[in-house]
């Protein structure tokens, strides 16, 4: 579904990220990990359109991506979620899910104004709430952005995320600040994700999470692919037992 | 307790009917026309800043185009005041369209000092065209008339304030929970999060611009043939922080916030009896203490007190 | 050809007051990211208070030193009370709560100080001078020879002093500069008070060309605020450029087109700089990091 070919991108001299190349496969689950500085996220912003490569492309199902615009990409069916937690802090918690599915609706200003949305609305109302309950959030239906703890939002994003219908949906380190019983329920979240046909890309540090859910995986070391295959593959590589993963998790 | 748009637009129906009976004269009857006038750009300017978080220190320049392109057409062309309204409501909403589509790549203090010059400009046009303006002198506008029946009376004007306020909150409401509505606010919650869901930023900004210069234009038009008498003194830069600190008053993005914020600083001036300076200082307050300490507004820190949303 | 060397130093006149109120803009925003709203005011300010002095019988030289000092004053704060007590508050927040402090200043003058436009004496007399075939008050040519030397100033401040090198490392990372030992608050409130200073010195230095009156601060800051950002917001060089090149470009209109629009010049002139080059001539790209 995503193929990433000699993918580069500098920053003034230094290559954050240079010559990767890998593909993701419809349908399942693929990490990229790697230390510190590795340029993942560099890569993921790459494929997300909050930076334009340097050199190499990025094809969506054949298409050339690279350098396309975040809102254009969410209408080629890509959806993600960010490390750093972007949720709309000035509206509830079911407001921001239903923000997720802009594209699906009627958001023309004048059919807003004149109030011919509000069918719509009510059942989007009742598939966000479908969507809050899958990722497990669906108790806090009522409540404020600004009443959720780091974790709900953490997963209030993937729901967002999911409301676009996506068919690529990119995961930006889901487990960074989770303690450990939210890990294991965010694990559990992302194969239910991947159960449902939604194909998964995620940027992560957590091993154990990695090695239980991902399909395949690409490992990074300062900007290049050091290893791919899958989680067996990864952790008998010397490589990459070489330049991370030194004490086995 | 979910916010009922229907119960709150009936109850805002009771006290527009009942208020008439309720006030002692026709002063505060006045008052009250103003006050409408004054909410319906409130509102507008509440969907560009409280909505979609774009600060506009110039909307007193849309406010006066309205004003003086509904006089000027109505007076030197001779065109009913009926169509004259509508009329520079477009004029206001072709301007803001173009004048957008550059000024809102800018962000942040960039977009608000565009937005303060293009006020100014206004206004200095308006001073310097003595011949189409009547300078700094102002110029007369004709009343409203409807089916050749001029409206002069108090309580008929009344009855047009309250109609298009109610209208206008109506439209107002409706837009919050729309999918253009939350779209609008998740530019001011965050903007990458509102681009990655499929938001066209440009587009929605350009949307509230306009938006709002059209309802500020439909307000000084009103004004214009209500008061009858205009001056290049609406276009200032006082003014505009006027109609600013209404909406951060009354609460950003609050449809009723804004109408509290209108009406709290229309009747303001009126309890200090005009003294130019004392306006400054007190507004200047109100903005200071008002993102200090109840930085989203009276009306939503309220609401959240008691429980609800909004 | 005397037109336009008229044209010319009168433009560079005004564009050194302008450069200095860019130069106060940038003073703050470097350490603080705020655009301060309220630095127009500053130059109002002490004009204002060292004319109403004067009018009170206190010597000239007192009433301008008093007029400064109250500028600063009042510049500090502006920090202390109103932007420190805000915390974290985003940009829209702090946006508005200078502007608010901008009216609040104005207001205050108005109603204390009185709204007519007051006059102060020029420095050395009022006959004008001959050079290079334009006529020049002798005022004129203080403020660019202040002007020069507070630049100067500003620049050896940040070059060899360590606390504008602190101020330095505040503008780049607060957190780190406080992590070693910077009081960051205080750097802060420093600032406020060096770009109030800045303002002061430039207004007293002003205001017997230009009279000085309650809201007079509103288009200066406006055309500082041009002049910052034409030369890039951040950069002190670019402030300075910025204010001469809206200065000259001003008196040019105003000589040649139109002198009722000349206001409108630096208006239009920061909506296409803001569209066509949003970093200024100097200024540093910055990429936001998600």
């Amino acid at each position: 579904m995503l193929a990433v070919e000699s993918l580069t991108r500098t920053f003034g001299g230094v290559a954050a990220v240079s010559d990767v190349s890998f593909s993701v496969r419809k349908g399942h689950v693929h990490a990229v990990i790697g230390p510190n500085g590795a340029g993942k996220t560099t890569l993921f912003n790459l494929i997300s359109g909050v930076y334009t490569p340097s050199a190499g492309t990025v094809k969506l199902d054949g298409e050339d991506i690279g350098g396309h615009a975040p809102d254009q990409l969410a209408r080629k069916g890509m959806s993600r979620t960010f490390q750093n937690l972007q949720v709309c802090m000035n509206m509830t918690a079911l407001e921001n899910v239903m923000l997720g599915a802009h594209l699906r609706c009627r958001s023309g200003i004048l059919g807003s104004l004149l109030g011919l949305t509000r069918r719509a609305d009510a059942a989007l109302r009742e598939a966000s709430i479908a969507a809050m309950d899958f990722v497990g959030v669906g108790a806090w239906r009522d409540a404020h952005a600004t009443q959720l703890s780091f974790g709900v939002l953490k997963r209030l994003e993937i729901a967002r995320a999911l409301q676009a219908g996506p068919r690529l949906l990119l995961l930006d380190e889901p487990a960074a600040g989770l303690n450990d019983s939210e890990t294991h329920e965010m694990t559990a979240l992302i194969r239910r994700i991947a159960e449902d046909g939604v194909t998964v890309l995620l940027v992560e540090h957590d091993m154990k999470m990695v090695m239980s859910i991902s399909d395949h995986i690409v490992v990074m070391d300062q900007g290049r692919k050091l290893a791919e295959g899958d989680a067996a593959a990864v952790r008998k590589n010397p490589d990459v037992i070489a330049a991370y993963l030194g004490a086995e998790e | 307790m979910r916010f009922s748009r229907f119960k709150a637009l009936l109850a805002t129906a009771a006290v527009l009917v009942v208020l008439p009976f309720v006030l002692p004269n026709n002063f505060m009857l006045d008052i009250a026309i103003r006050i409408a006038f004054a909410a319906v750009a409130a509102i507008g300017l509440n969907v560009l800043m409280g909505f979609a978080g774009q600060i506009s220190i110039g909307h007193a320049g849309f406010l006066a185009i309205g004003a003086y392109g509904s006089a000027i057409a109505a007076t030197r062309f001779g065109w009913p005041p009926l169509l004259a309204i509508p009329a520079a409501a477009a004029l206001c909403a072709v301007l803001a369209w173009v004048i957008a589509k550059p000024i809102l790549r800018l962000k942040g203090h960039s977009l608000t000092m565009a937005t303060l010059g293009l006020g100014l400009i206004v206004n200095i046009v308006l001073i310097n065209e003595v011949g189409v303006t009547g300078g700094p002198d102002g110029m007369a506008a004709p009343p409203l008339e409807v089916a050749g029946f001029a409206l002069v009376d108090l309580r008929h004007w009344y009855v047009v304030a309250a109609v298009v306020l109610w209208l206008v909150i109506l439209l107002s409401l409706n837009l919050y929970d729309s999918p253009c509505g939350r779209a609008l606010r998740g530019l001011h919650g965050a903007e990458v999060a509102a681009r990655v869901v499929g938001v066209d930023v440009a587009l929605f900004k350009t949307r509230a611009f306009v938006m709002s210069a059209v309802l500020a234009s439909v307000s000084g038009s009103l004004t214009a043939h209500y008061v009858g008498f205009i001056s290049p003194q609406m276009a200032s830069f006082a003014h505009s922080v006027e109609l600013a600190t209404m909406v951060v008053l009354g609460g950003m993005a609050s449809t009723f916030g804004a109408v509290l914020g209108a009406a709290l600083l229309t009747m303001l001036p009126q309890l200090l009896g005009g003294l130019h300076g004392y306006e400054s200082i007190l507004f200047g307050l109100i903005l200071m203490l008002t993102m200090m300490f109840l930085p989203r507004g009276i009306v939503p820190t309220l609401a959240l007190k008691l429980g609800r949303k909004r | 050809m005397n037109d336009l060397a008229q044209f010319l130093l009168s433009g560079l006149t005004t564009g050194a007051v302008y450069a200095l109120a860019a130069l106060g803009f940038t003073l703050i925003y470097n350490a603080s990211g705020v655009i301060n709203f309220a630095q127009g005011d500053f130059l109002m300010l002490s004009a204002m208070v060292a004319a109403t002095l004067l009018a009170h019988q206190v010597s000239y030289g007192i009433a301008i030193a008093v007029g400064i000092a109250v500028t600063v004053l009042v510049g500090v704060m502006l920090y202390r009370f109103a932007i420190r007590p805000a915390g974290e508050a985003d940009v829209v927040s702090l946006i508005i709560i200078t502007i608010g402090a901008s009216i609040f200043i104005q207001g205050v003058v108005q109603v204390v100080l009185g709204k007519n436009q007051q006059v102060l004496p020029p420095f050395t007399g009022d006959t004008p001078l001959h050079v290079l075939g334009a006529r020049v008050l002798p005022q004129a040519l203080w403020v660019l020879g202040v002007a020069a030397l507070l630049v100067a100033a500003v620049a050896g401040f940040f070059r060899y002093t360590l606390t504008g090198k602190a101020m330095l490392a505040v503008a780049a990372n607060r957190l780190a500069a406080s992590a070693v030992g910077i009081p960051a608050r205080r750097i802060l409130q420093l600032s406020f008070g060096l770009s109030a200073l800045l303002g002061a010195v430039a207004g007293v230095t002003a205001a017997p060309i230009t009279t000085t009156v309650y809201d007079i601060g509103l288009m200066l800051g406006m055309k500082g605020f041009v002049a910052a950002t034409l030369g890039g917001l951040g950069s002190g060089l670019g402030a300075v450029v910025g204010g001469l090149v809206v200065g000259v470009l001003e008196a040019l209109v105003a000589g040649y087109v139109s002198s009722a629009y000349k206001d409108a010049v630096p208006i239009g002139l920061i909506i296409v700089i803001l569209l066509v080059m949003p970093h200024g001539l100097f200024g540093r790209k910055s990429t936001e990091r998600v």
